[in-house]
C-alpha cells in the first residue's frame, strides 16, 4: 500500500508539473522525491515478493491499514518538505513582501 | 533495516560532484561571453535530478524506518546495531536491497538523461525546419 500510494502521488505531481504555467511553485523537487521513494519501495517490494511469493498479495487487514497510514504520512512529509523549501526560496517574493509590509 | 543509507551515501557523493560541476560550468560560462547557438542541458542540472531522487527517496524511506522503530534518536541510532546477529543481517540487507535501490535510481536517471537529450535535439530540429520554411 505504501508503494501504491507513493506511485499515485508521483503520477499526480508529474501531471501537475507538466501542466505548470511557470516554475514559481517549484513542483519539480516534489516529483523527484516521490519518484525516488517509489523506485526504492519497488525494489523493496520485489525482494519481499521473492521471499513471500503469493503471500505478498494477500496481506493481513491490519498490515494494510498500517501501510496505508504510513503511505499517507510519507506523502504528507514530502509535501511539508516541499512547502518549507518553497517558503525559503520564496520565488514569488510573497514572504519577503509579507515581512516588509508595514501596518 | 538501513537500506536507505546506501542511497543517502550516494546522494552525498553526487551532491559534492554536482556542486563542483556547477562551479566549473559557471567559470566556463564567464570565459565564453560569445552567444552559443547550441542548446544543451548542463550536466550539473542533470546531476541535480539524481540528487533530488536520491535524497528524496532516502529521507522518505528513513521516515519509514523511524515508523517501524528501526531508527531511533539515540546512539547507535539503528536498533539492529545493538545485536551482532541483527547487525550482520542489516549489512546483508544494505548490500542487496540498498545497492539495488541506488542502482535502479541511477539507471532510471541515465534513461532520463538520454530521453531529455533526444527531446532537446528533436525540438531543435523542428525549430530549424520551421525557420527554413519561413
Amino acid at each position: 500500500m505504501t508503494l501504491l500510494i507513493t506511485v499515485f502521488a508521483s503520477v499526480i505531481t508529474t501531471v501537475l508539473w507538466y501542466n505548470r504555467k511557470d516554475d514559481s511553485m517549484k513542483t519539480g523537487i516534489l516529483l523527484f522525491m516521490y519518484w525516488g521513494a517509489s523506485l526504492m519501495w519497488l525494489v523493496d517490494a520485489i525482494f519481499e515478493y521473492v521471499e513471500l511469493k503469493e503471500e505478498y498479495f494477500t496481506p493481513a487487514l491490519e498490515d494494510m491499514i498500517n501501510d496505508s497510514f504510513l503511505g499517507l504520512s510519507v506523502v504528507a512529509l514530502g509535501l511539508v518538505i516541499w512547502v518549507v523549501r518553497l517558503l525559503i526560496l520564496d520565488p514569488k517574493g510573497s514572504v519577503k513582501a509579507a515581512l516588509s509590509h508595514k501596518e | 533495516m538501513a537500506c536507505f543509507l546506501v542511497s543517502a551515501a550516494e546522494a552525498l557523493v553526487v551532491t559534492a560532484v554536482e556542486k563542483a560541476e556547477e562551479k566549473k560550468e559557471h567559470g566556463e560560462a564567464a570565459k565564453n561571453t560569445e552567444a552559443v547557438d547550441e542548446i544543451k542541458i548542463p550536466f550539473s542540472r542533470k546531476l541535480k535530478w539524481l540528487t533530488y531522487m536520491l535524497w528524496g527517496g532516502a529521507v522518505l524511506l528513513a521516515f519509514e524506518h523511524v515508523w517501524h522503530g528501526e531508527v531511533v534518536p539515540w546512539f547507535p541510532f539503528l536498533t539492529a546495531m545493538s545485536d551482532a546477529e541483527d547487525a550482520a543481517e542489516m549489512f546483508n540487507e544494505m548490500a542487496t536491497v540498498g545497492v539495488s535501490m541506488a542502482s535502479l535510481i541511477t539507471a532510471v536517471w541515465v534513461g532520463m538523461c538520454v530521453a531529455a537529450n533526444s527531446i532537446v535535439k528533436r525540438n531543435k530540429k523542428v525549430s530549424a525546419q520551421t525557420s527554413e520554411k519561413m
